[in-house]
């Protein structure tokens, strides 16, 4: 259930987003969805990929410092009230939400959202008792879901 | 020797006696050999400037009498090493010198030494007894990764390691990625370079897949730059080996003038051959044992170019308590700031290895720093700029925040300076081959 993440420190430098592209490219690793932290001096890139260890690999290889950590890709309905449900799930379970952002592609009616939570293994538990999806890794990666 | 004069069997360790001679039997032999350094300098430097300055105050040699007596006699300073330069301050023809060292001043000419065979001999014998203080012996093999040439860390470390009977692997410094064949496949069990450079070695070693605890390494002996006892620390757990400090200076002879034994907690001065001196640099006057100050060193046995009460702008003190290693030879503390080094901030006096033991202090952090002065607006900025390591690296900005507060923290009450904590990315602090580069200063003062 869980996926990987790859975190990324980058300085703010220009061409540094290029080179990181770059370097997945040549590895022949796929992005699958990513999003960014910044402050006036550096970021952090997170990366969701379809080969996360080559994915670390390859960007340590080239002088990178990467993290990986575990997040949830959690399908919500694409409607009105559709993520509240999921946040007062969470919200009566007391679980944190870290960060969040969007995957690139959805389907008919559904979005799928990338969470980190404080708690993921208990994040897990409590949305799928109340029948809400959480994707398995290779759903993902096939765009199959 | 009488047989009162013979240390304990305990301690004596027949290749370096002369490292545990009773205290009186040790400062006869130093006076005597003041006497005859004091006479060689004053008689027949090349410049005469020993016998002008003795002359103006109205000593003659003959009034050093007792070790006491030294006190009385004028300091030799770096800049006269460059009045006199190349030659004047030697004491012997040319043709009796068979070794030229010179380091490289920042500014202008450098400064040059010279050694006659029994100089090299001397020099041999103290880098030969540091080696041995720091548990190496003739089955060791030592990698001698400070630059051979001019400068004399290669070359010290060369001659000492063969005089010790060890193998000698004289890779010199640069081409690292060699550094770490041959120290794998030469069975190499103890290093010297600068602190630095070793832990350049071993984040190569590590980007490489070697893991230096799978080595034969055991031992650094590591000078010829300052560091810290947190850097120590840092190396020790990294790599597994044992980091020894070793001290030395040109204008002395090289690397051997000091060194730690087995007990890591200061360093033992050769004073059969170099005697120390602690003075108030400002007056000049000498301080007693364990207060701190400028560290004075007199040769005791060169031949080519001797050094009376050179002042070395080192920063220590001399230890009082005995050494539980047994050697009678005093300890000074390890040097963590030259007064060249010192850098002024907003009227705050701050030493490069301030900053740096407030650095290691703090677990996970890069060994790779590297400090920025500037000047805005008339006020001086320091910036800190250290390499952020996988272990730092969480997926929050948050972590990353935290930790420059940590580190800005641990500056803060180090020094009492705010700095700016600039996290970058891992190598793009430049790499030193040699003697580190930890502070650049933009203020143009």
């Amino acid at each position: 259930m869980k996926l990987q993440q790859i975190a990324i420190f980058m300085e703010n430098k220009p061409g540094h987003l290029r080179t990181i592209c770059r370097t997945l490219a040549d590895a022949g690793v796929n992005i699958t969805t990513l999003s960014l932290a910044d402050t006036q001096q550096y970021g952090i890139l997170r990366l969701l990929t379809d080969d996360s260890a080559k994915a670390q690999k390859s960007l340590t290889d080239a002088g990178f410092v990467v993290n990986v950590t575990e997040v949830l890709a959690v399908e919500v309905d694409d409607s009105p009230g559709g993520l509240l449900r999921i946040l007062d799930i969470i919200g009566e379970n007391a679980i944190n939400i870290e960060y969040m952002y969007a995957f690139s592609h959805h389907r008919e009616h559904m979005a799928v959202m990338v969470f980190r939570f404080d708690n993921p293994d208990k994040a897990i538990t409590c949305l799928q008792n109340n029948d809400i999806k959480v994707l398995p890794a290779i759903d993902i990666l096939k765009g199959s879901w | 020797m009488t047989r009162d004069d013979i240390p304990s069997p305990s301690i004596f360790h027949p290749a370096s006696s002369t490292d545990y001679l009773p205290v009186p039997q040790l400062q006869a032999l130093q006076l005597m050999r003041i006497k005859e350094t004091v006479a060689l300098a004053y008689h027949h430097q090349q410049d005469g400037l020993l016998k002008m300055r003795m002359d103006e105050r109205g000593i003659k040699p003959s009034d050093v009498k007792s070790l006491e007596d030294l006190r009385r006699l004028p300091f030799t300073v770096k800049t006269d090493l460059r009045d006199t330069y190349p030659y004047g301050l030697f004491t012997v023809p040319r043709e009796e010198v068979v070794r030229i060292h010179a380091s490289s001043g920042t500014t202008g000419k450098p400064i040059v030494v010279g050694y006659t065979q029994s100089d090299i001999d001397v020099w041999s014998d103290a880098m030969r007894r540091s080696m041995l203080a720091c548990g190496l012996n003739e089955h060791d093999v030592i990698q001698v990764s400070y630059g051979y040439g001019l400068f004399t860390g290669g070359l010290g470390a060369h001659y000492g390691g063969e005089a010790l009977g060890a193998t000698v692997v004289p890779t010199s410094g640069g081409n690292t990625e060699r550094q770490i064949m041959v120290m794998q496949d030469f069975g190499v069990t103890a290093i010297c370079c600068t602190p630095s450079y070793f832990t350049h070695i071993a984040e190569k070693a590590a980007d490489s897949g070697v893991d230096v605890r799978k080595t034969k390494l055991r031992v650094g002996v590591f000078g010829a730059e300052p560091w810290t006892e947190s850097m120590r620390h840092r190396i020790q757990e990294d790599t597994g080996i044992r980091a020894f400090d070793i001290y030395g200076l040109s204008e002395i002879i090289g690397p051997g003038v000091a060194i730690e034994c087995r007990e890591q907690s200061g360093l033992h001065v050769f004073e059969d051959y170099f005697y120390p001196e602690i003075i108030d640099p400002e007056t000049g006057e000498i301080l007693p044992d364990g207060e701190e100050g400028e560290l004075v060193l007199t040769t005791l046995v060169k031949r080519a170019m001797p050094m009376i009460r050179y002042r070395t702008r080192d920063i220590t003190s001399i230890m009082t308590e005995p050494c539980p290693c047994g050697r009678t030879l005093r300890r000074i503390r390890r040097i963590g700031r030259r007064s060249d080094d010192m850098m002024i901030i907003r009227g705050v006096n701050v030493f490069p290895s301030q900053i740096e033991s407030a650095l290691m202090r703090i677990k996970g952090l890069s060994p790779h720093y590297q400090i920025i002065v500037t000047r805005e607006s008339g006020l001086d900025q320091m910036e800190v700029q250290i390499e952020v390591t996988p272990e730092l690296l969480g997926d929050r900005i948050r972590e990353l925040e935290d930790l420059q507060k940590t580190i800005s923290h641990a500056i803060y009450s180090t020094v009492g300076i705010n700095a700016k904590v600039q996290l970058v990315e891992p190598k793009s602090i430049a790499r030193s081959e040699g003697k580190a580069k930890r502070v650049i200063d933009k203020r143009g003062i």
